[in-house]
């Protein structure tokens, strides 16, 4: 039987890589990607305690987890095709029109 | 037997993060972050949830990551390859990104679960199966919840719509 608290630990270094990634990088479409491993990192960690605990609800978390993160990447990614349309350019530090 | 599957499961996953944050072409990170889906649904079997694994395959390699490849491929990204990936003051996302890590395990290293009390016991997971177990607390207990989440999806499909249209001279 694993321990509980090495998948907290798993999550955790998930976490921090997406974390890195969203605020390190440039391109915005791997900015998006970096949120998708930080739900996922929060998806693991809610899968091992409701297993743990032997309660269903961290389970449902998950699905609904799931569900807002599959809208976030629909309207993020549409607004990064706007953000295209509009000043060619996917780079956040490129896009300064409200930094004046 | 199963701590190696799980360390390899670590391993697996892991580096096809970190190979996906640090990757230079978008559709090689896609396609990391594919590999690492695919490994977390296994995680999730290793966790007893066949269900949330099944989702996961779904949902994230098949709905969502597609949607990020033809958005890529939508996006021309020929120069790409001879711009610098990270902002350049990527040094302090490093820092943050590490003391982050450093101090929720500090903080994870005295954790003891509480004792386990609720329905999915093994017991029950063998005589019922998870999908049913979730989706008779799903649809008995988060029924609004599921209704408000079915709403949200649809908002979103219709903010990408209409964010993404074609605005026509004279179209209303």
């Amino acid at each position: 039987m694993i321990p509980v608290n090495w998948y907290l630990y798993l999550a955790l270094a998930l976490f921090a890589i997406g974390l890195f990634g969203f605020v390190g990088r440039r391109n915005v479409i791997i900015m998006l990607l970096s949120i998708e491993i930080m739900l996922n990192a929060a998806n693991v960690a809610l899968a091992a305690l409701g297993t743990k605990m032997q309660d269903v609800t961290g389970h449902i978390l998950v699905f609904f987890v799931i569900a807002v993160a599959a809208a976030e990447a629909a309207i993020g990614l549409s607004l990064v095709v706007l953000l295209y349309k509009r000043f060619r350019e996917v780079h956040m530090d490129e896009v300064r029109m409200l930094k004046g | 037997m199963e701590k190696v599957l799980f360390g390899y499961l670590c391993i697996a996953m892991l580096g096809s993060a970190l190979l996906a944050v640090f990757s230079r072409n978008a559709v090689k990170a896609v396609l990391w972050v594919l590999v690492m889906f695919l490994h977390q649904a296994v995680l999730f079997l290793t966790l007893q949830a066949e269900f949330l694994a099944v989702v996961q395959i779904i949902v994230y390699a098949g709905a969502v990551l597609v949607l990020f490849l033809f958005v890529v491929y939508m996006i021309n990204l020929r120069e790409e390859v001879r711009l610098p990936n990270f902002v350049s003051s990527y040094p302090w996302a490093f820092i943050a990104a590490f003391g982050l890590l450093v101090l929720s395990v500090a903080g994870l290293s005295g954790y003891r679960t509480a004792r386990a009390a609720g329905v999915l016991t093994p017991e029950a997971l063998l005589r019922y199966g998870h999908a049913r177990i979730l989706g008779e607390h799903l649809f008995r207990e988060h029924f609004l919840a599921f209704e408000v989440a079915g709403v949200l999806l649809l908002v979103a499909v219709l903010g990408a719509v209409v964010l993404v249209r074609r605005i026509r001279e004279g179209a209303i």
